[in-house]
C-alpha cells in the first residue's frame, strides 16, 4: 500500500493550493474593486441603506414596490417560494396579492399588472422590478407623494437600466435606487 | 423579449467559440505537448517530489481505479469528520453550528461525486472554513478526478494496444493547476469585479430605506462560484444559488456563468478530437449532444416565455413570461436556457427556482438529468455517452450480422454487459428510490420521524410526485439541482440520496474505465470496408436512437405519472 503515503501528502498540498492559496488570492484581488469586494452599498445622508445588489422590502404606499418575498427581503438567508405551476394554494395566494395591489392602486385594471409583481422572486431578494411594474405604480406614488404624475414618470424612465450592450438580456428598474431618488426628489420639492 | 432571446444565442455560440481552443489546449496538456501554461512545470515537479509521485509510471486499469477510490475514500472521511466539527474550527464568524451526521454525511459524499446536492443553506448550514476547506477543495479535486477518469478513457482508445491508461495522480494534478485553477482565477475575478463579494467579512447588518432591520450574508465567495460553475459542481454559496443576487449580480455575470456550465463539458468532446485525431467522431457526438440540447432549450423557453396558464387565468399580465421563482435581472429566457444547461451538465446550480418551472420544463429538466450524457459532467459526461456508443455499436453489429467493433477492438460479451448493467442501474436507483419515498408518504405518512413523511413534499399532487422523482434523479446524475421545496434535510433523504449519490457517481467511472482497459488489452484489427464506421452521421443517428428508446423505455412512466400528468391537469 505505498499508496497511502501519496494520497495524504497530495491531499494536504491540494487542500493548500485549492482551499487556501486560491480564495485568498481572489480575496487578495478583490480589494482592488471599488468596494473593496465586500458588496457595492448605497449611502443615502452619510449612512449605509442597503446594498444596491441585495433587493429590499417595500410595501409602504410612498414607495415604489419591490416583488413578493418568501425570506421578506432578509438576506441573512434566500430562498424561493418553490411552489408548482398548478398549487391551489400557492394561485390562492397569488390572487391574495392581485386584490391587495388592487386596492393600494385604485384605478388599475388588473390586466395591467405585471405577473411578477405578484409572483415571488427565486432568492427572495430580486433587486429589480421590470419597467412595466413600475409604470403601473406611478399614479399611486403621484398621489402619496403629491407630485406630478409626469415627474414621476421621468424619474422613473431615468432609471430604467437598459439591456446588456442594448440587445443582450431583459430591462429593469432597481427598486432601492429608485426609491432614494424619490426621496431626493420629494426633498427638493419641499 | 427579443433581447432576452438574442442573450441566450450569443451565450451558446460564444460558449462553443471558446469550447474549441480549450479542447485543444487539454488535448496538448494531457500529450505532455508544450502549452502556455508549462510555466507551471516546476511548480508540478515539486508537488509530485514531496507527494512521492512518478508521473511518467503507466498503470493498468485496475491500478488507476485503485488511485482513484483510493484518494476519493481519504476525503470523504475527511470531509465527514470536518463538518459535524465545523462550528470547534475557525473561520465561522457567523457562529453557525456543526453539521448533523446524516447531513455531514450527505453533504460530504454530495461533494466529493461532483454533485453538490445540498440539504442545508449555505448561509447558515456551513462555515467560511468548511466552505473553502471542505466544499471550495472537493469542488476542484472532484471535477479533476473526473478529467483524470476520461483522460484514461482516451488513452484506453489511442492506442492499438497497451495496458498503460496513463498515470492517474498526474492527470489529477494537472486537470486542476492546468485547467481548473487557470480558468477559476480569471472568472473569480471577474465576479469579484461585478459585485460578488470576496472578502471574509461576515454577516452585515443594515436598516432598510423603509426602516426594517435586515441582515445580509456575505462571504469569500466569488472564487468558489467559479469553480463551482467551471467543475459542473454547482453547489452555491449562498442558499439561492445563482438566483441571488450577490452569486449572480447581473446579466454579464450570468453570461459568464451560462458559459462556465458549458465550457468543459463542450471542450473535452473536441478534445476527444484532437487527442485521438479523430476529429470526424468528435464533431459527430457534438452534433448528437447539441442537436438534443437545443431541442431541450427550444421546449423549455416556449414554456416559460410563455407563461404559467394557471397564472393567466387570473387576469394579470405574464408578459416578460412565468416569472415565480425567476429574478427580473436574468429573466424567463435566460433562466430556461439555464435550466438544460445545468441539467445537460450535471452541474445543478440554478438561476431560478427548478420546482417553480412550468410542468414541461420541469420534466424536461428531469428527463435531461435522466440521459446525464448531452455534453454531461465534467469527464463523466463522456464516460456515460461512450456506455451509449459501446450500446450502439452492440445494436449495430447484430443488425448488421457482424461482430461489434469499436476503434479498432471488438466489443464482446463482457463489455456489453457491462454497459448494459451501467445503462440500467440508474433506471433501477431512480425509480426504486422514488418508489419507496412514494411509498412512505402514502402509507406511512404519520411515520415518528423527525420530519414526517406527510411532511415532505411542497406541493400537493403529481407535482410532489415530481419533487421526489426530481431528488433521486438529480443525485443518480449527480446532478445536485433539486425541486427544492422537498423537506429533505432529515435521516431519509439524506442517507437514500447519500447510497444512491455513491453508486451513480463511481459504477459510471468504474464501468467505462474497465471496459476501456479491457478493450485496449485486445488485439487490433485495422479498419476496413467491413468496419462499422462510428464517425459516420449514420452511427450518430443510431447512437441518438439508443439514447431515446433506453430513456424512453426506462422513463416515461415515470415522467406521465409527474410532470406530464400535472401538465395535462393544468389544460
Amino acid at each position: 500500500m505505498k499508496n497511502i503515503g501519496i494520497v495524504i501528502k497530495l491531499t494536504l498540498i491540494l487542500l493548500i493550493i485549492c482551499a487556501g492559496i486560491f480564495p485568498l488570492f481572489i480575496a487578495l484581488v478583490g480589494k482592488l474593486e471599488p468596494n473593496g469586494g465586500k458588496g457595492e452599498t448605497i449611502i443615502v445622508n452619510g449612512k449605509a441603506a442597503g446594498y444596491a445588489n441585495v433587493g429590499q422590502k417595500f410595501t409602504a404606499d410612498k414607495y415604489f414596490w419591490s416583488r413578493p418575498s418568501v425570506v421578506e427581503y432578509n438576506a441573512a438567508g434566500s430562498a424561493g417560494s418553490n411552489k408548482g405551476a398548478t398549487n391551489a394554494d400557492y394561485l390562492k395566494t397569488v390572487q391574495d396579492r392581485i386584490d391587495t395591489f388592487l386596492v393600494h392602486n385604485p384605478g388599475i385594471e388588473k390586466s395591467a399588472i405585471p405577473a411578477e409583481m405578484v409572483t415571488a422572486s427565486g432568492s427572495g431578494l430580486d433587486p429589480d422590478i421590470s419597467p412595466a411594474s413600475a409604470y403601473v405604480q406611478i399614479k399611486r406614488i403621484a398621489a402619496m407623494r403629491s407630485l406630478p404624475e409626469d415627474q414621476v414618470r421621468s424619474l422613473v424612465e431615468g432609471h430604467v437600466e437598459k439591456p446588456l450592450f442594448g440587445i443582450l438580456g431583459p430591462s429593469k428598474i432597481n427598486v432601492l435606487k429608485l426609491n432614494v431618488a424619490l426621496d431626493a426628489l420629494s426633498a427638493n420639492k419641499k | 423579449m427579443n433581447t432576452e432571446l438574442f442573450g441566450v444565442l450569443i451565450t451558446f455560440l460564444l460558449t462553443i467559440i471558446l469550447a474549441i481552443p480549450l479542447g485543444k489546449y487539454m488535448a496538448k496538456v494531457f500529450a505532455g505537448e508544450r502549452t502556455i501554461t508549462d510555466f507551471m512545470n516546476p511548480f508540478e515537479r515539486l508537488i509530485f517530489r514531496i507527494s512521492g509521485i512518478d508521473p511518467k509510471a503507466g498503470m493498468n486499469w485496475k491500478q488507476f481505479l485503485k488511485a482513484l477510490l483510493s484518494i476519493n475514500l481519504l476525503w470523504f472521511v475527511y470531509a465527514f469528520f470536518v463538518l459535524i466539527f465545523q462550528n470547534k474550527l475557525p473561520l465561522n464568524p457567523d457562529g453557525n453550528p456543526g453539521q448533523t451526521p446524516d447531513l455531514a454525511f450527505n453533504t460530504a459524499i454530495s461533494f466529493l461525486v461532483n454533485c453538490n446536492l445540498q440539504h442545508y443553506s449555505g448561509e447558515s448550514g456551513l462555515t467560511y472554513f468548511t466552505q473553502l476547506f471542505v466544499v471550495t477543495f472537493l469542488q476542484f479535486v472532484s471535477a479533476a478526478t473526473g478529467i483524470a477518469a476520461l483522460v484514461a478513457l482516451f488513452n484506453g482508445l489511442k492506442e492499438k494496444t497497451t495496458s498503460n491508461l496513463g498515470n492517474f495522480w498526474n492527470l489529477l494534478v494537472k486537470s486542476t493547476t492546468r485547467i481548473l485553477l487557470p480558468l477559476s482565477i480569471v472568472m473569480g475575478i471577474i465576479l469579484a469585479f461585478n459585485g460578488t463579494p470576496a472578502s471574509f467579512d461576515g454577516k452585515d447588518t443594515i436598516t432598510t430605506l423603509q426602516g426594517d432591520t435586515v441582515q445580509v450574508s456575505r462571504g469569500p465567495a466569488a472564487g468558489m462560484i467559479a469553480i463551482k460553475q467551471l467543475g459542473t459542481n454547482g453547489g452555491g454559496w449562498f442558499g439561492a444559488n445563482s438566483a441571488h443576487p450577490l452569486e449572480n449580480p447581473n446579466y454579464f455575470t450570468n453570461i459568464i456563468e451560462s458559459i462556465a456550465i458549458l465550457l468543459i463539458p463542450m471542450a473535452l468532446v473536441f478534445t476527444l478530437g484532437f487527442y485521438l485525431n479523430r476529429k470526424k467522431l468528435a464533431y459527430v457526438i457534438f452534433g448528437v449532444m447539441t442537436f438534443l440540447f437545443l431541442v431541450f432549450v427550444s421546449i423549455n423557453i416556449y414554456f416559460e416565455t410563455k407563461g404559467n396558464p394557471a397564472i393567466d387565468r387570473l387576469g394579470v399580465a405574464q408578459h416578460i413570461g412565468s416569472m415565480e421563482g425567476k429574478e427580473v435581472r436574468l429573466g424567463s429566457a435566460a433562466t430556461a436556457f439555464w435550466s438544460i444547461a445545468t441539467t445537460s451538465t450535471s452541474n445543478g446550480s440554478v438561476n431560478g427556482m427548478h420546482d417553480s418551472l412550468t410542468p414541461i420544463s420541469g420534466g424536461v429538466a428531469i428527463l435531461d438529468m435522466m440521459i446525464n450524457a448531452l455534453y454531461g459532467g465534467v469527464g463523466v459526461g463522456l464516460l456515460n455517452y461512450y456506455i451509449f456508443i459501446i450500446i450502439a455499436v452492440f445494436i449495430s453489429g447484430l443488425m448488421v450480422g457482424r461482430t461489434p467493433e469499436f476503434m479498432g477492438h471488438k466489443v464482446e460479451a463482457r463489455e456489453v454487459k457491462i454497459a448494459a448493467l451501467i445503462t440500467l442501474l440508474s433506471a433501477f436507483l431512480i425509480k426504486s428510490g422514488t418508489a419507496l419515498a412514494a411509498y412512505f408518504v402514502s402509507h406511512h405518512p404519520g411515520l415518528a420521524w423527525s420530519v414526517k413523511p406527510a411532511a415532505w413534499l411542497n406541493n400537493p399532487s403529481y407535482h410532489g410526485f415530481s419533487e421526489m422523482l426530481y431528488e433521486y434523479t438529480s443525485s443518480n446524475a449527480n446532478n445536485g439541482s433539486g425541486f427544492e421545496g422537498l423537506g429533505d434535510n432529515n435521516i431519509f433523504w439524506n442517507v437514500t440520496t447519500g447510497i444512491v449519490l455513491i453508486l451513480g457517481r463511481f459504477l459510471p467511472i468504474i464501468g467505462p474505465v474497465a471496459i476501456a482497459g479491457l478493450l485496449a488489452n485486445k488485439k487490433y484489427i485495422p479498419e476496413s470496408a467491413g468496419t462499422l464506421r462510428t464517425d459516420s452521421i449514420t452511427f450518430g443517428g443510431m447512437t441518438l436512437a439508443v439514447i431515446i428508446i433506453v430513456n424512453a423505455l426506462s422513463y416515461f412512466p415515470a415522467l406521465a405519472l409527474g410532470p406530464l400528468a400535472e401538465y395535462f391537469s393544468l389544460k
